[in-house]
């Protein structure tokens, strides 16, 4: 539907069809001491030269090229041009829920693929048709297990991302849950210490992997651990692109699964919107928050898609639903799964290789030249250096043109002087063979 | 497809058989069809309590989910397993092999309440 604002035709046509004078007298109900008289202190419209080159030269201001060694939750990735192209088709980008299948195929089989995809990728037998981000889909995570274990307490790793855990604090206040958090050490969950604090009160342990250092969790040991206990194993992936190389939380028994897909084609947006990932078993979907789109057929036995089991939240039984969410990131999903696409399953590989094996050039060469690795744990893409100050490093490789790794002090106060730096495919060997020799110096 | 004259129907559309201080529950003919193609069951635990007039069940059609509610007060002793991979047996079979629950009751006056299937055919032609 195209936008056409009203002609002072139209105006007059309206005002004479409802026997008015003129479009003032429509507010006659407004008390007239309340009445804005002046005009809004604004200045006057400009040209469209004019605008350009006000925005032109706007934009020079920042305009400095970068190299970016910073992750912690979203990622530079490179985002190839063909999902713009796609995304921004109109049919795609102005669609609104698809709640008419009848008019909605598009999206809804869009949808249907990226479902699909999350279930290739993460190993899950269900996936939704998206959350807000990956920290309300882990919160969701604890609300699902509850309902379904019937017991009352979240366990949670400390090396899960620090926003993520406190949007799990908040939902858990909300509902009376009791969280507990389970130290780490040397980078990955204290396994002691996840083994003393779980109990048959317990309806989830919570981990993240890679966590929030990078380093990559032992899932396989966590797993007996937990579910010895008859609690539910909800794992976590912040860094999506680590699904192309690392085991699949679905080979190793997760009951739920919930990422952050911001990495796949999406840009980082300033924080947002990004695109939480949530799956699960066959045998939870009814606890499953969110849309899900299925596959089905029409009445001439053709191919269709739909929303389905849509009785969970929104339209009927509301009462008895476990969430509030009536959406999805749409937009934000349907450029993953673009991406994904374009990579392909071999692409998608290639990238994470990239990522891992520039990441471990980026630590070697800090490490021969004296930096201490904090952490002995393999990892990903990220990883935590110790250095002697960490806001000088920081700003000198600023100065340089680097921005550099996360300062974690704030977050671990016991990390003091620590850094947290990514490596994507993005970085050269140019570029990281430059912010060596800035840290060298 | 009429109502069995051996039950008791509640004013929620559930059927009860008494067998000694067992009563079995199932949803009627009346509330099969109103459903329409059920795809799903959500069935109690064994040894739940349940309640008269609570709900203690939940059936998913194509079109709706609707709670069961216990028309008798007791502990669920038997459940219908065979809905979990055949819920379409209660529209088959609403009043055999449709059964949903078995409830081992504490007071059998609970069923005086409860109507014919006289009154139960009454029931539905005039408020539906």
């Amino acid at each position: 539907m195209d936008f056409i604002p009203n002609t002072k035709q139209d105006q007059e046509d309206m005002l004479k069809e409802i026997n008015i004078g003129n479009v003032s007298e429509l507010f006659k109900d407004i008390p007239d001491k309340v009445l804005l008289k002046d005009k809004l202190k604004i200045p006057s419209g400009l040209s469209e030269i004019e605008i350009k080159d006000l925005l032109k030269k706007i934009s020079e201001m920042s305009n400095i090229s970068f190299s970016y060694f910073l992750g912690a939750g979203a990622y530079k990735h490179f985002i190839p041009s063909v999902v713009n192209h796609i995304v921004s088709r109109s049919e795609f980008y102005t669609a609104y829920t698809p709640y008419q299948p009848e008019i909605s195929q598009g999206m809804l089989q869009a949808i249907y693929e990226y479902q699909t995809m999350v279930c290739s990728l993460t190993g899950m037998e269900v996936a939704n048709a998206s959350m807000y981000d990956g920290a309300s889909a882990l919160a969701e995570s604890c609300i699902m297990a509850v309902n379904i274990t019937k017991r009352n307490e979240i366990l949670m790793s400390k090396a899960v991302h620090p926003d993520y855990r406190q949007v799990v604090e908040t939902y858990c206040k909300a509902h009376s849950f009791s969280l507990v958090e389970v130290d780490f050490e040397g980078g990955v969950t204290a396994v002691d210490v996840l083994k003393e604090k779980i109990s048959d009160k317990t309806a989830a342990f919570l981990v993240q992997s890679p966590n929030f250092f990078g380093c990559i969790e032992d899932l396989n040991e966590i797993e007996k651990i937990v579910h010895d206990n008859g609690a539910l194993f909800n794992v976590c992936v912040v860094e999506a692109t680590s699904l192309g190389i690392l085991k699949s939380p679905g080979s190793f028994n997760a009951d739920i699964f919930v990422g952050e897909g911001q990495s796949f084609g999406n840009p980082i947006n300033f924080g947002g919107p990004h695109l939480g990932i949530m799956a699960t078993k066959q045998m939870y979907v009814r606890h499953l928050p969110g849309r899900i789109v299925g596959g089905t057929v029409d009445s001439e036995g053709e191919r269709g898609y739909i929303l389905n089991l849509q009785a969970r939240e929104q339209h009927i039984r509301r009462e008895k639903a476990s969430s509030n969410i009536c959406s999805n990131e749409a937009l934000c999903a349907l450029t993953a799964t673009v991406y994904l696409s374009s990579l392909g399953k071999n692409g998608l590989r290639k990238v994470s290789e990239l990522c891992l094996q520039k990441a471990y050039y980026l630590a070697e060469g800090l490490s021969k030249i004296g930096v201490e690795i904090k952490f002995k744990a393999d990892f990903y893409n990220e990883f935590v250096v110790k250095v002697d100050d960490a806001s000088r490093v920081n700003s000198e490789l600023l100065k340089k043109g680097i921005v550099g790794g996360l300062e974690l002090s704030k977050y671990y106060p016991e990390l003091s002087n620590c850094l947290l730096f990514c490596v994507t495919e993005l970085n050269t060997r140019e570029e990281i063979d430059k912010l060596v020799g800035v840290v060298k110096g | 497809m009429t109502n069995p004259t051996e039950l008791k129907y509640s004013k929620d559309h559930e059927w009860v058989k008494l067998e000694g201080d067992i009563a079995i529950v199932g949803v009627t003919d009346f509330a099969q069809k109103q459903l329409t193609d059920i795809v799903f069951v959500e069935l109690p635990e064994n040894g739940k309590k349940v309640e008269k007039n609570k709900p203690m069940a939940v059936i998913e059609s194509v079109k709706s989910v609707s709670d069961v509610f216990s028309p008798v007060t007791g502990e669920v002793v038997a459940i219908n397993e065979s809905l979990k991979d055949n819920p379409d047996t209660i529209n088959k079979n609403p009043y055999d092999e449709g059964w949903v629950a078995k409830i081992k009751i504490v007071d059998n006056s609970e069923l005086d309440g409860l109507m014919s299937a006289e009154d139960y055919e009454k029931f539905t032609a005039e408020n539906h």
